[in-house]
């Protein structure tokens, strides 16, 4: 990849990181309900491998730590903060929240709340894209924990024996909720387990840019020639609890520590600068120019953005006016 | 009209919306090469092929996940889950995400899937595969419930269930694939909504659905031969949603109303109709309407328990003639 390229996608990776930071504090200003589950310290893992994916042609599906994915997908930021903060622009009409960002158009199939479950989800998208003969393929984000559903060991079984073009990449952020691994699951390198079903398998350093761009581009390349699922482990740390409801007290200081340490943005930030493409200035107008967006456009728009009518709240239960409910038109 | 059995009617509206749409597929556990546990699915693999006749491990949750997904894009899946007692593992996936993908992605997304299982009591299968699980489904929004009575209604409602925008679980029963009955000749569509008047009366209603309808009307001729009490049965085919209409005139008709059901009494349907009616034509009402139900076990094995446990034709006349009180 050229500098030029890693320069944009560092820029994409710190504005994800702003975003992300702005998004704390409009949950603590209260313009954010809910559940928030945020991404810093693990933007090194969807950027690495979207920026190996086509983004708007391939599907993505993931769960409910979703925003930066949909960012990267090709969805307008503004319209996730609107979702966000409920309100109608959002992209999936302040219906979903932070749990369940959709943006159909860019493919980004969705957030989802429960652990493990778009594993089949994806399997199935990929039986839609192998009937409709294309090369798209599916790639499906989730985190370790979700490997210890039974959907993971079903969809991964499926997914070999018809062959299904998808990608399952494990953020292996070394934490479900508040559970450190170790404490959950009997086998801690998450690509082992998959040999049990005999899918091709890798593990990766998650906080390093240009491991996981390449990891992910032998990955997709096979799945997108036809051979099948592949699963890739991406090592990765999220500096916040898992939710703004967890107070994070169950992890050491000194293991915090290390990992902001192998922190994907300035490792990939410092390494442009020692390679003479970037310097410290042009990095810190690059944040400055980052946040003024944030607060002048993205903020800006949410917050002016109007709330759903009333009058819709049954809106998008059922399909509307389909014929077929009536048996058709005779 | 073909007077056929309700799998070979089952099996005709996969075959003809398979032949029609090329994204139409069938999935489930021993569908396939098999031709499925009641036969619903015989001859479509050979005829369409693996790749759209899918057997499929078994991974309920899994496979029905899987089928949404599909869904997604365009794909239109018939998932067969072999018992119902089996969709209990599939609840995740159906509640979840096929309920309600289109209301929190915004309109974004659908999942037209088709979800067809026999549920019901059959002879002596045990507690773990007698299971009647329709008022789970109908108590969650987002997802069409239908019940055929009778192998007219399977073709049809399997027919427009295919074709419709929304997740649809048609609610089967074991007992029930080998009954015979008319079907047209013609393609045709069921309604998905709605209910069907399967005999005309005046004195009181017996609402039923599925196979509690054959008991109404066994029990009508009953009351009609020997207490001279003409009884109106109501099939309810769509129990999500409910035939408000269809209730609130059968019952503004007879002013009394009896629901019959296979399932245990709490938060079925048998509580659902009388709600609707308390809601739509409480003064109409000569008395208060009840409901026939299993009783609140698990269904034991033992053929004479297994029985008892259920209701049947000579329990909807006692409901009837206690109402009448004669």
């Amino acid at each position: 990849m050229k500098d030029t390229d890693k320069k944009r996608v560092l820029r994409e990776m710190l504005f994800a990181r702003r975003f992300e930071e702005r998004c704390y504090e409009a949950y603590v200003e209260r313009n954010i309900g809910g559940f928030l589950h945020l991404y810093p310290g693990e933007e090194a893992c969807a950027f690495g491998v979207l920026e190996a994916a086509k983004p708007g042609h391939d599907y993505v599906i993931t769960s409910y730590r979703d925003h930066v994915h949909a960012i990267k997908s090709g969805s307008d930021p503004k319209k996730v903060m609107a979702e966000l903060f409920a309100k109608e622009t959002g992209v999936s009409k302040g219906r979903g929240g932070s749990m369940h960002i959709f943006d159909v158009a860019n493919r980004f199939m969705g957030g989802y709340a429960l652990v493990g479950g778009p594993f089949p989800l994806a399997a199935g998208i990929a039986k839609g894209i192998q009937m409709q003969g294309g090369d798209e393929i599916c790639i499906c984000f989730l985190g370790d924990a979700a490997n210890n559903q039974g959907t993971f060991h079903e969809s991964l079984n499926m997914a070999k024996i018809w062959n299904l073009p998808v990608l399952y990449v494990c953020e292996n952020n070394l934490y479900g909720i508040g559970t450190r691994i170790d404490r959950s699951t009997a086998v801690i390198d998450q690509y082992k387990r998959v040999s049990g079903y005999n899918i091709p398998s890798a593990q990766e350093d998650g906080q390093d840019f240009d491991l996981v761009y390449k990891a992910a581009n032998k990955a997709i390349k096979h799945v997108r020639a036809g051979k099948g699922p592949y699963f890739l482990e991406l090592m990765t740390y999220r500096y916040r609890g898992h939710s703004m409801s967890d107070s994070n007290a169950y992890r050491a200081k000194t293991e915090e520590r290390m990992w902001s340490g192998r922190d994907p943005v300035i490792m990939l930030r410092d390494r442009l600068i020692e390679s003479g493409a970037l310097t410290l200035d042009e990095y810190k107008e690059m944040d400055t120019a980052i946040l003024d967006e944030i607060e002048d456009e993205v903020i800006r728009y949410a917050a002016e953005s109007p709330e759903p009518h009333m009058s819709e709240v049954e809106k998008f239960v059922l399909a509307e006016n389909d014929p077929w409910v009536k048996g058709g038109v005779q | 009209m073909a007077d056929i059995m309700m799998w070979e009617a089952i099996m005709r509206a996969h075959d003809e919306e398979m032949a029609n749409d090329p994204m139409v597929i069938a999935m489930g556990e021993d569908i396939g090469v098999v031709g499925g546990t009641y036969k619903a699915t015989m001859g479509l693999y050979d005829k369409y092929g693996e790749q759209r006749v899918i057997d499929t491990p078994i991974s309920e949750n899994g496979y029905t996940g899987l089928g949404i997904g599909a869904s997604f894009l365009g794909v239109r899946p018939i998932i067969e889950i072999m018992s119902v007692n089996f969709a209990w593992l599939a609840m995740d996936q159906i509640f979840n995400t096929a309920a309600k993908v289109r209301y929190m992605s915004g309109g974004q997304l659908q999942a037209p899937i088709v979800i067809r299982s026999p549920g019901g009591t059959a002879h002596q299968l045990g507690s773990q595969h007698s299971a009647r699980m329709e008022k789970v489904f109908m108590g969650v929004a987002g997802l069409r419930v239908v019940t055929p009575s009778n192998p007219r209604q399977a073709y049809g409602l399997l027919k427009s269930a295919v074709r419709c925008n929304d997740p649809v679980f048609i609610n089967e029963h074991e007992l029930m694939y080998n009954m015979r009955g008319d079907v047209s000749e013609e393609e045709y569509f069921h309604p998905l909504e709605g209910s069907e008047v399967a005999r005309e009366g005046k004195d009181v209603t017996l609402f039923g659905y599925n196979i509690s309808v054959h008991w109404c009307l066994k029990a009508a001729g009953l009351l009609s031969k020997h207490h001279g009490i003409e009884a109106e049965v109501v099939d309810l085919f769509a129990l999500s949603p409910l035939d408000r209409e269809g209730i609130r005139n059968s019952v503004s008709k007879t002013h009394r109303a009896v629901i019959v059901e296979e399932a245990e009494p709490a938060v079925g349907v048998g509580a659902e109709v009388m709600a609707i009616i308390n809601e739509e034509c409480f003064f109409e009402l000569d008395a208060a309407p009840v409901r026939v139900s299993a009783l609140n076990v698990p269904i034991p094995y033992n053929h004479a328990m297994e029985k008892a446990a259920l209701p049947d034709e000579n329990d909807v006349v006692q409901a009837v003639r206690n109402m009448f009180g004669i």
